[in-house]
């Protein structure tokens, strides 16, 4: 099963080598991972979805952990949550097609960022199954280049994950 | 007034208390050699930069504080790694200093440079790489703060040339803040209560005690716990020395090579009480097998050992002393006269044996070397058949009174690690009991024995063989034995002699008998060339795949060339 987690880091050089590095020695799966600086500079935040059965996620979540760079990680699957990736799809797009792949485009309120003489790129933003459903429907056009930034993800509601305040303060101890 | 970072950093490990570091100088950590020059900080030249570090570790373990050693950049780092790698597998609290390139030259490939934290980032607790001189007080009190507390383990700060010569204002800061290490060490009341009723539950409770005992100074706790609750108590490799070995409810060492009394005690007992412990697959063999119907309580400081290896019915993390302090007024003083009734049996049925014939046993000169000390010695091996010897036939009295690489398995770690174990105590009777293999692999210190006039005392199981391989190869590959044999050995008395240190070789009981007194006593280092019978296996052995219940033994005719 997927997990999603939710890891705040010390923005420090060094931290992504520390995570990526603890994921492959220890042979977990990383299905994506997104990071970027917080509300708080100091701190970033990576958004870890990770493939494996609960004893593995509780043992990514304590190794995670137990670097000394990790601040706080949240197994935020269980919880109430939205989750944003973005996509970049350059797409083959002769005159004849460039109709069709617009409403394509606007079913999936996907934007036209770029325009080619034989192609179209497109941005796209949503979950995870809204991407893939937009890709596969790009497919048949004959997609030429394609880049997923992999998932971002934030709790619902008022609760939050921060490193002061503990919304979701999922601390493994 | 401003100082060089080098000398703050000078100035830092003597407000740690750091009596001693073990290293060898190079260009990149020559501003830290330089401010070493004025301080009263002892620094001991070690031969080989792997000296050093195992040295530090040795020091660490004898002491109980923070080991440091130092090296230069590139090679000097690289040499340490074995070291470093060796005290985290043993959670040894460490501080290790490298020099670096200067920093504008970091990343190019420059002359001596080697990327000195990524290379460690997997075998330290954390690593740093200065580049702002200004953090050099905060970064060292981070350093010893993160080695030493929660589950020790090894530090390295690597500092560039430039930065330790840039001139800072220095002030050591008192506290440290670091968001992201908040070790635990009250166990959650409510798991201890749990813990008590399941102890009072249990009909055949076996404590399976390991190295966190040792670290968190438990020893008296564990102890009262066994007798109160009258539960046999068995030690892995890591957790020796934590219990006495004469005591009645002693089962030794368990696993692979442990007393087939201990394994089946584990088999068949009904509570599982990890204390400090990892389930490592030496210890448990095939995990299925392994204390098939207990339930398990797993107390450990370091919440990523829970559940790893195996399912806990009752996890409690934090500082094992203060658990059992807690837990020790909630138990209730039982007798479990039936189950003694059953380990004796076994101890009866399975008892740890050898057979003296065919020439001068191993296991008989662990066994002199034991009655001769009265298990008084601070005892350093190396690795291989002659320290699971060491674990078996020498019974440790007091705590920290083995120092061993256990997780590693680093051959060669035993005479750097008796150099820093002496240093550390020096009153202290040091045995090294090390074999001909691992010790040429470290065989350089012996200067540094000479030189720092350390009266370590090493027997040398010479064997004239790789033994641990070749039993390996004798059970698993049909004896086909490859590169096992050594056709050509130095003269070990006359090698010793070269170094300025006495030398002796002993080739029968006879001499072990009339021998070992004299030489224990003498006042100067000592090295004992023990020529004992080159076939003996190490027994019993859990066969791989198996159950520790399912150990073999060596029939006499199986000890063979």
């Amino acid at each position: 099963m997927k997990h999603t987690l939710s890891v705040m880091v010390e923005n420090q050089p060094g931290v992504l080598a520390r995570v990526a590095g603890l994921f492959s020695r220890r042979g977990f799966n990383i299905d994506s991972l997104a990071v970027g600086q917080t509300e708080n500079p100091a701190v970033s935040r990576m958004t870890i979805v990770v493939e494996g059965d609960d004893r593995i996620v509780e043992q990514v979540t304590k190794q995670l952990h137990k670097l000394i760079d990790v601040i706080k990680v949240g197994d935020i699957t269980a919880e109430k949550y939205v989750d944003r990736e973005l996509v970049m799809v350059k797409v083959n797009a002769d005159a004849g097609q460039r109709g069709e792949i617009m409403l394509i485009a606007d079913i999936f309120r996907a934007r036209v960022i770029d325009f080619g003489r034989r192609t179209l790129t497109l941005e796209c933003t949503g979950d995870e199954g809204k991407i893939t459903a937009f890709e596969e429907s790009l497919r048949p056009y004959g997609i030429k280049e394609m880049v997923r930034t992999g998932k971002v993800a934030m709790l619902r509601g008022t609760r939050f994950t921060s490193v002061e305040n503990s919304g979701l303060d999922q601390d493994v101890e | 007034m401003e100082i060089t970072a080098a000398q703050a950093l000078v100035r830092c490990l003597e407000k740690e208390n750091i009596e001693i570091i073990f290293g060898i100088p190079g260009a990149a950590i020559a501003p830290v050699y330089d401010a070493l020059y004025n301080s009263k900080i002892k620094h001991v030249l070690v031969r080989h930069e792997q000296g050093a570090v195992h040295a530090a570790d040795g020091y660490a373990r004898a002491t109980g504080r923070v080991g440091v050693c130092m090296a230069t950049s590139g090679p000097g780092a690289t040499n340490l790694v074995t070291g470093i790698a060796n005290a985290y597998m043993d959670s040894v609290p460490m501080v290790v200093i490298t020099g670096q390139v200067n920093t504008e030259r970091v990343g190019t490939d420059a002359f001596q440079e080697v990327d000195t934290t990524g290379i460690t980032i997997p075998i330290t607790k954390h690593n740093f790489l200065l580049k702002d001189p200004a953090q050099l007080g905060e970064t060292v009190k981070k350093a010893f703060y993160i080695a030493s507390t929660g589950r020790p383990g090894p530090v390295l700060i690597d500092l560039p040339g430039d930065v330790t010569s840039s001139k800072i204002k220095f002030k050591y800061p008192e506290n440290v803040k670091l968001r992201g290490y908040k070790p635990t060490y009250r166990g959650h009341p409510n798991m201890i209560k749990e813990a008590a009723r399941l102890i009072d539950k249990a009909q055949r409770p076996v404590i399976y005690a390991g190295g966190g005992i040792l670290n968190s100074s438990a020893c008296g706790e564990l102890k009262q716990l066994a007798e109160t609750i009258d539960a046999p108590v068995t030690n892995t490799f890591m957790g020796l020395s934590s219990f006495p070995g004469d005591h009645p409810l002693y089962l030794g060492m368990l696993g692979l090579h442990g007393t087939r009394y201990a394994n089946m005690a584990i088999t068949e007992c009904d509570l599982l009480i990890a204390l400090g412990a990892r389930f490592d697959d030496r210890v448990t063999g095939r995990i299925s097998a392994f204390a098939p119907g207990a339930r398990i309580i797993h107390i450990d400081i370091d919440p990523a050992e829970i559940g790893k290896n195996v399912k806990v019915n009752l996890p409690i993390v934090g500082d094992v002393k203060q658990i059992l302090q807690a837990l020790l007024t909630q138990v209730k003083k039982t007798e479990r006269p039936e189950w003694h009734r059953r380990i004796l049996e076994l101890k009866d049925n399975y008892p740890m044996r050898y057979s003296r014939e065919g020439g001068l046993k191993p296991q008989f000169i662990i066994e002199r070397l034991y009655a001769e000390t009265d298990g008084d010695s601070l005892v350093v091996t190396d690795v291989g058949q002659h320290q699971m010897w060491v674990a078996q036939y020498y019974r440790f009295k007091n705590p920290r009174m083995l120092i061993s690489s256990g997780g590693l398995g680093t051959m060669g770690f035993g005479l750097p690690a008796a150099v820093g174990a002496q240093l550390g105590i020096p009153g202290q009777q040091v045995i090294l009991i090390t074999g001909d293999g691992s010790f040429q692999m470290t065989i350089q210190e012996l200067s540094t024995v000479k030189e720092q006039k350390l009266p370590i005392k090493i027997f040398i199981l010479n064997n004239q063989k790789l033994g641990m391989v070749r039993q390996f190869q004798q059970v698993y590959y049909e004896g086909r034995y490859m590169a096992v044999d050594f056709l050509f050995h130095p003269d070990f008395e006359l090698l010793a002699r070269a170094y300025g240190i006495d030398g002796f070789t002993i080739r029968s009981e006879e001499d072990a008998v009339s021998m070992l007194p004299g030489i224990l006593e003498s006042p100067g280092p000592a090295l004992v060339n023990c020529l004992v019978y080159p076939g003996e296996n190490v027994s019993p052995m859990v066969p791989a795949g198996r159950g520790i219940d399912e150990a073999i033994e060596f029939a006499e005719g199986e000890n063979t060339l």
